[in-house]
């Protein structure tokens, strides 16, 4: 087990490294450069003005070096400039030759400065990231037990009216993008016209003061769109454990129904939702990027969105970095659950 | 012109269709309660063996749910009917009905024949079998219906990208101020921002999503499947490789990628034509694959036929990597393709970054389930049989394993060509790729939703239409998957 997890932790070291250059080099290529440069300095520079403020402030250096000075193995750039002013990937606003460090990459818990916000990377990841992973533990509140709820009634009779209503709900619900489901909701809850003004079209006050106002429609968007692929797998793990011999034995001794489905089936029904729901964690990622832009809260996905659309190299670097590690921790934790709910599995 | 309300004439059947729909929603949920509450069906055993069931009261509720469906379906029905035939008398719902009159045909058309020939139309036959399956196929043909006619521009009404001075964000309904000879006289669905036609830009959507869809999910499957077979069937190094490979792409989150992928400057860079490049080898290194390792043993056929088929197809890639003469044309350097002369169609910039990323977001997957797919077969008595006749491992793959996995592939091919649909919508809600004034669903949406508080009407057509296109697929693959486990 220990070995396995060594392992994993391996590949998932090498992942992150392989994505990250990825992002780097896309993000690096020389158009993305100058729109950076145009942005940053001024949207009538020319050619030549573009390529030596990128050269000043070194973006033009071979790409394994940029990469390696991302992470903290190859000494930051530096340059003085020739009225004076002291620049590098190192420096800061304000600060001189002598307060800049060497090294500055990702191994020295420094994750840059990003373009954009004019802050600290690692300042506005972590302040984002806590407002989506509010936004994420309610959605997980709604989504898991009524998926699982949903799921476990499909399942225990198959064919019957309530399975039949509950997976065409379902199947409903998984075609429902959440660009779909937001416009929609926002259209009847929101709008003026339809009259129902029971809920906020924006959720920018959430962010400060979360009520049931506010934040109640990104949170439900974003779950309705996961909990149908979870019950739909609930319902089937459910389905295959009802007909399954021990079952009809208990059936047979005479246990009654309610007993039955809560006390032999339900437990080893949920061995298969549990990993699915784990694995549903990238697909989530992508509804709080859509929900976060169509409500304008301001977490983990806007940041995302504000990064990607303006280039920001180090702050998008530091959001990629996150985002694989969210999901290859899901899947490891998804495996080893695995194992430790089903005995009848084990990892050499 | 008076502007059109919603039924017009017809309107005497509104309160029927809303007594109907409150008698379905009340005897669905009476059949639902009833179906937990109420006792079982009495059963008798007859003398002669058999078992026969009385109705009951769960008998009751069922036929009470029935009849009451029926009666929503006639009264949709009678709407459609009475307003091809009444046109604009009969409000908007008329109007539209009557101008999707094409649709209509072909789609009755289609269920005829399907219905009276489907005995012996193998899996496709047997979908009009399944209820479920035929109202998903339904409402994806409706929409592929819509797209082909809408290219043709027959059920439009206007322009989709002609902007009529007055009719911003107009309700549906509203009559053109000054309507020219010949012109619609109205928004049918209302204007939007920019004062274009929220209806033909709906219809118009369809085209684009119907064109790229399919198309896109083919190519995905085609680099899964030439990647997947060998990687499930040898195992070992390759299999690590590629695996790797697929979870790097797997791991990345979508938007991401799209953001990093489909923006002006990395068309500029030229990186979305070399995995066009890439990617689009595929097909035809699976087409030649697949009729070398069939025919191998009869060269005298085998070899006009892999230079014909490979020589048009290796025509079809070309011209469709290259654009005015060029593979790659950047400001630095550019890459001859072929001439102009030769080249049969050109894919604007943007399409082909759309395309190709999609291509490259979807094949990770189809990859996963071919390789288990593979895994799975390979160990089948038949398997052993062909490798014991001493076949290739690649008819092996081609013409032993993977007919034997189309059905799981099939229904995957159904589901991911909606999980497509929802892609390009997202790419179009951020903006991405397709040109802003592209009437397709997502960029509609999006630009409908900075407006959603005062007007509902720019957003929702588009909304709904992709919702029930994606739902129509998810039926679909659920009555196929239900058919092709019945054999």
């Amino acid at each position: 087990m220990g070995l396995f997890i060594l392992r994993r932790f391996g590949v998932m070291l090498l992942t992150a490294l392989c994505l990250t250059f990825v992002v780097f080099f896309l993000t690096n290529l020389y158009p993305n450069l100058e729109k950076l440069a145009k942005t940053q300095g001024n949207q009538r520079m020319s050619d030549e003005q573009v390529e030596t403020w990128l050269e000043n402030r070194g973006y033009l250096q071979p790409t394994l070096v940029k990469y390696g000075q991302w992470l903290g193995v190859m000494p930051g750039f530096t340059k003085t400039l020739e009225d004076g002013t002291f620049v590098g990937t190192c420096t800061r606003p304000g600060s001189t030759e002598e307060t800049t460090p060497r090294f500055c990459g990702v191994l020295q818990g420094d994750w840059g400065y990003s373009t954009v916000f004019k802050d600290e990377v690692g300042s506005i990841v972590s302040k984002r990231l806590g407002n989506t992973g509010y936004l994420m533990f309610w959605v997980l509140v709604l989504m898991v037990p009524s998926a699982l709820l949903v799921g476990v009634l499909a399942g225990m009779r198959e064919g019957s009216a309530l399975d039949r209503s509950l997976s065409t709900f379902s199947i409903i619900t998984t075609a429902t993008p959440e660009y779909v489901s937001g416009v929609i909701f926002i259209a009847i809850f929101t709008s003026s016209t339809v009259g129902l003004k029971w809920f906020k079209g924006t959720a920018t006050q959430a962010m400060d003061n979360p009520t049931f106002e506010n934040f109640f429609l990104p949170v439900l968007t974003i779950a309705l769109y996961g909990m149908g692929y979870i019950a739909r797998m609930t319902r089937a793990s459910m389905t295959e454990v009802m007909t399954a011999q021990y079952i009809r034995t208990a059936r047979l001794k005479g246990v009654s129904f309610g007993n039955i489905v809560l006390k032999h089936a339900l437990r080893n029904a949920l061995i298969a939702p549990f990993t699915v729901i784990m694995l549903q964690f990238p697909w989530l990622l992508n509804g709080v990027v859509i929900v976060e832009t169509l409500f304008n809260y301001k977490g983990f996905g806007w940041a995302l969105v504000q990064a990607a659309g303006n280039n920001d190299i180090q702050l998008l670097l530091a959001i990629s970095v996150v985002s694989v590690f969210v999901v290859l921790v899901t899947q490891l934790i998804s495996d080893i659950g695995y194992v430790y709910l089903n005995p009848r599995i084990r990892i050499s | 012109m008076e502007p059109l309300s919603w039924t017009g004439s017809i309107a005497f059947l509104n309160p029927i269709l809303l007594i109907a729909l409150a008698a379905l929603i009340v005897s669905i949920v009476i059949w639902i309660i009833g179906s937990i509450i109420l006792p079982e069906a009495p059963m008798t055993v007859n003398a002669d063996g058999t078992i026969s069931s009385g109705s009951g009261l769960r008998g009751l509720t069922q036929s009470a749910l029935r009849y009451s469906f029926f009666a929503c379906v006639a009264l949709s029905l009678a709407y459609i009917l009475l307003g091809i035939f009444m046109g604009t008398g009969a409000g908007i719902i008329g109007a539209i009905s009557q101008q999707f009159l094409p649709v209509w045909l072909s789609l009755i058309i289609l269920f005829a024949m399907s219905i009276a020939f489907k005995r012996r139309l193998g899996l496709y036959g047997k979908l009009f079998d399944s209820p479920i399956g035929m109202i998903g196929f339904g409402l994806v043909m409706f929409w592929v219906f819509t797209g082909i006619f809408g290219a043709l521009d027959l059920i439009v009404t206007h322009d989709p990208l002609v902007q009529v001075s007055g009719m911003k964000n107009k309700v549906p309904g509203t009559p053109l101020p000054s309507p020219e000879e010949g012109e619609y006289a109205w928004y049918l669905l209302g204007g939007d921002n920019l004062a274009r036609d929220v209806f033909s830009r709906m219809v118009k959507g369809a085209w684009i999503v119907v064109q790229i869809a399919p198309l896109a999910t083919m190519f995905a499957f085609m680099v899964g499947i030439t990647l997947g077979l060998p990687a499930g069937y040898y195992g070992g190094r390759l299999d690590t490789f590629l695996s790797f490979l697929a979870n790097l792409i797997l791991a990345f989150p979508v938007i991401l990628l799209f953001y990093l992928l489909v923006t002006p400057e990395i068309v500029a860079t030229g990186v979305p034509n070399y995995m066009a490049a890439v990617l689009f080898v595929f097909p035809i290194l699976f087409i030649g694959v697949l009729l070398n390792s069939r025919y191998y043993t009869r060269p005298k056929f085998r070899t006009p036929l892999l230079i014909g088929v490979l020589g048009i197809a290796l025509w079809l890639y070309l011209s469709l990597i290259s654009t005015g003469g060029y593979i790659i044309n950047t400001d630095d350097y550019r890459i001859w393709g072929l001439p102009t002369y030769l080249d049969l169609f050109d894919i604007p910039g943007g399409i082909l970054v759309v395309f190709v990323s999609v291509v490259f977001v979807n094949s990770p997957t189809v990859f996963r389930i071919v390789r288990g797919l593979a895994m799975d077969i390979k160990t089948r008595d038949y398997v052993a049989a062909a490798q014991t006749r001493g076949e290739g491992p690649w008819y092996i793959m081609l013409w032993e394993i993977l007919p034997n996995a189309r059905g799981p592939l099939i229904v995957d091919f159904c589901l991911r060509i909606g999980y497509t649909t929802i892609l390009l919508g997202t790419l179009g809600f951020f903006g991405l790729g397709l040109p802003p004034e592209s009437p397709d669903w997502g960029s509609t949406i999006n630009e409908g939703r900075k407006l959603l508080s005062i007007y509902l009407h720019p957003a929702l057509p588009p909304a709904l239409a992709l919702l029930s296109l994606v739902l129509g697929l998810n039926l679909l693959a659920d009555g196929l998957r239900e058919e092709s486990l019945k054999d």
